[in-house]
């Protein structure tokens, strides 16, 4: 599947991730940019769940935009999933 | 040469000369002598009637002769509004001073101007109990030429004592002085309050300067710090932010979590046997910490307990418990809000004291001796009980050692209470980053997953079960936690030691080495 629309999901709050979705055109691919409080201690682990969740929903074209505040890998989980399906139109919410 | 923690320490280091190792919590402080490099109090002199008035700081300053590798002192009661450091640091590097060693007895926000200096050499060395902020990375990364040194408030009074830190200038702001230098902070369009970290510099130091913003009539009532020790006086416009110095009242945190760490913390206290009439009590000025104080409050409301004093680091909320007869006195050392200000000046039962009574391992009357119940904060602790408030999740310096261990080894009881994990960072680690306080001073560790008993106190534990207080074991806390955040990568470090950490008794805990990157 490809995202249709710019999407979002989470918030800026500490233990928090806000994502963001851009649709890029066909095949471009993914690409993921990740910032976060805890960069040095969890880098790879935010990357490989981020991916984990795109790889389960089988999305590509999009560009995602990842600002961490120390989320749990559970919250993580979520809020690429929400955004993802935001992007696809199969879920409602904001933008 | 490995101390009492397993931490190697060096035998020497350049510029700061031998090192002893930590060898216990009470070890050299009671069992050996007593050190015999005590220092003298310096001589002086001066003619009858003579005006100790400077127009300028920058006059007084040049008035004491300063010179390249002297030591500085201040103290830290202006906290984050502090204006006069960092002026007489310019006003020495104006002159061509150079290879100073500070000894502020802390440093805050207001100092990172402090970083330049720093790195062009002009400050060599740093003495102080608290290092935050962009000088905190300066420094974290090796870019002051010695490393730092981080003591405690009752071990800066050791130092100087002992001659561990020689005080050449101190440069003292005051809210109110006369024209001798009787000093307070009690009164004056800035007030701060106690003014107890000051004392021993003015005792001490070879030459004194109290600068304030509110030069009153002689003589000023009350006075902290004494006329016979003071060289110069200054009057200048401003001695810093007002607003920063110390505003309002403190707020108790509206934080769900420190509220939970709190109340759990308050309940441990509540059966601990040491809560009843004549009970002595201290708490921190932040979060979970002092929202104890609230519950300690209705607790002891509730079951008619009337304790003794309170110490500290003294807030607001202290002084409303004082005034409520909750508690018989407080002796304050340093006072957090301006709320805080007119107690010291208007209840004879908030007694401002030095340093020196609060918490000097060498004498034989510190407050902190006394204490029953102390609750501490934590940014890490470890399944050994210890605690480390000065560095943070990169290995960077950015906290203070402050009453921490002082406190901690004195309690009767010695509380730490903090999250088990700060977004997403484990709090409780198989050994914390940096050792200021050592686990053998810590009783109790609570966290809003359960309370962790040191193993040496086992009829507490007992106690706290009976009472029917969730208590786990520390190994297992951590573990539950590492399942729900994952394990940290390791902290990127160099060889380089940037700041040794020295324990109250003057011997080195830990050492603190370069961070090659900052989050």
């Amino acid at each position: 599947m490809t995202p249709k629309f710019k999407a979002q999901a989470g918030t800026f709050e500490s233990s928090d991730i806000m994502i963001l979705i851009e649709p890029l055109e066909k095949d471009s691919g993914r690409k993921v940019d990740i910032s976060s409080t805890v960069m040095l201690q969890f880098e790879a682990d935010i990357k490989a769940t981020i991916n984990k969740v795109l790889d389960t929903l089988q999305v590509k074209d999009l560009h995602l935009i990842a600002k961490d505040k120390g989320a749990l890998t559970q919250t993580i989980e979520a809020r690429v999933e929400t955004a993802v399906k935001r992007s696809l139109g199969i879920q409602e919410g904001t933008m | 040469m490995k101390n009492a923690i397993g931490v190697e320490i060096p035998e020497y280091i350049e510029g700061l000369g031998k090192l002893e190792p930590f060898q216990g919590v009470w070890k050299s402080i009671i069992e050996d002598e007593v050190p015999s490099t005590n220092i003298s109090r310096t001589l002086k002199a001066k003619k009858p009637h003579a005006s100790k008035l400077c127009k300028t700081l920058e006059e007084a300053i040049k008035k004491c002769k300063p010179f390249d590798g002297m030591t500085v002192t201040c103290h830290h009661h202006l906290r984050g509004g502090d204006g006069v450091l960092m002026k007489a640091i310019q006003i020495l590097d104006e002159m061509g001073i150079k290879d100073i060693t500070l000894a502020s007895s802390s440093l805050t926000s207001a100092h990172d101007g402090l970083v330049p200096y720093v790195e062009k050499g002009m400050i060599t060395r740093i003495f102080t109990s608290g290092i935050r902020g962009a000088l905190g990375d300066t420094i974290s990364v090796g870019k002051l030429k010695y490393p730092a040194i981080i003591h405690s408030h009752g071990g800066r009074v050791r130092d100087f004592l002992t001659g561990r830190i020689k005080p050449d200038l101190s440069v003292l702001a005051a809210s109110a002085a006369d024209e001798e230098g009787n000093a307070t902070g009690a009164h004056g369009p800035s007030a701060f309050g106690s003014m107890g970290y000051a004392d021993i510099d003015a005792r001490y130091s070879r030459n004194v300067i109290v600068v304030t913003d509110n030069l009153v009539e002689y003589p000023c009532i009350p006075s902290t710090v004494r006329q016979h020790f003071i060289d110069y006086v200054v009057k200048v416009d401003s001695i810093g932010d007002a607003t920063k110095i110390a505003s309002g009242t403190t707020r108790i945190t509206n934080s769900p979590m420190d509220l939970r760490i709190a109340r759990i913390a308050a309940t441990v206290i509540e059966h601990s046997g040491l809560f009843k009439n004549g009970m002595s009590f201290q708490v921190g000025a932040g979060g979970a910490s002092l929202a104890v104080a609230k519950f300690l409050r209705e607790d002891m409301k509730r079951k008619s307990i009337i304790g003794s004093f309170m110490i500290g680091g003294v807030t607001s909320y202290g002084v409303d418990m004082l005034n409520e007869g909750l508690f018989h006195s407080i002796f304050d050392v340093q006072s957090f809000d301006a709320a805080v200000s007119s107690s010291v000046l208007n209840n004879p039962n908030h007694i401002e004291i030095s340093c020196d009574q609060y918490a000097n391992p060498n004498n034989c009357g510190s407050m902190t001796n006394k204490l029953d119940v102390v609750v501490l904060g934590a940014l890490e602790v470890d399944v050994d009980f210890n605690v480390n408030v000065i560095t943070g999740s990169s290995g960077e310096i950015r906290g203070a050692s402050g009453g921490h261990s002082d406190t901690a080894s004195g309690a009767n009881l010695t509380v730490v209470v903090c999250p088990s994990f700060r977004g997403r960072l484990p709090i409780v680690k198989d050994r914390v980053h940096t050792v200021v306080t050592p686990g053998e001073s810590v009783d109790v560790i609570v966290t809003e997953r359960g309370v962790c008993v040191n193993p040496a106190k086992p009829n507490l534990a007992a106690k706290l079960k009976e009472a029917g207080v969730k208590v786990v074991d520390i190994r297992d806390l951590k573990e539950e936690v590492e399942k729900m955040t994952g394990i940290p990568a390791e902290k990127q470090l160099g060889d380089q030691i940037v700041a040794l950490v020295e324990y109250r008794d003057g011997t080195i805990i830990d050492v603190i080495y370069n961070v090659k990157n900052l989050s």
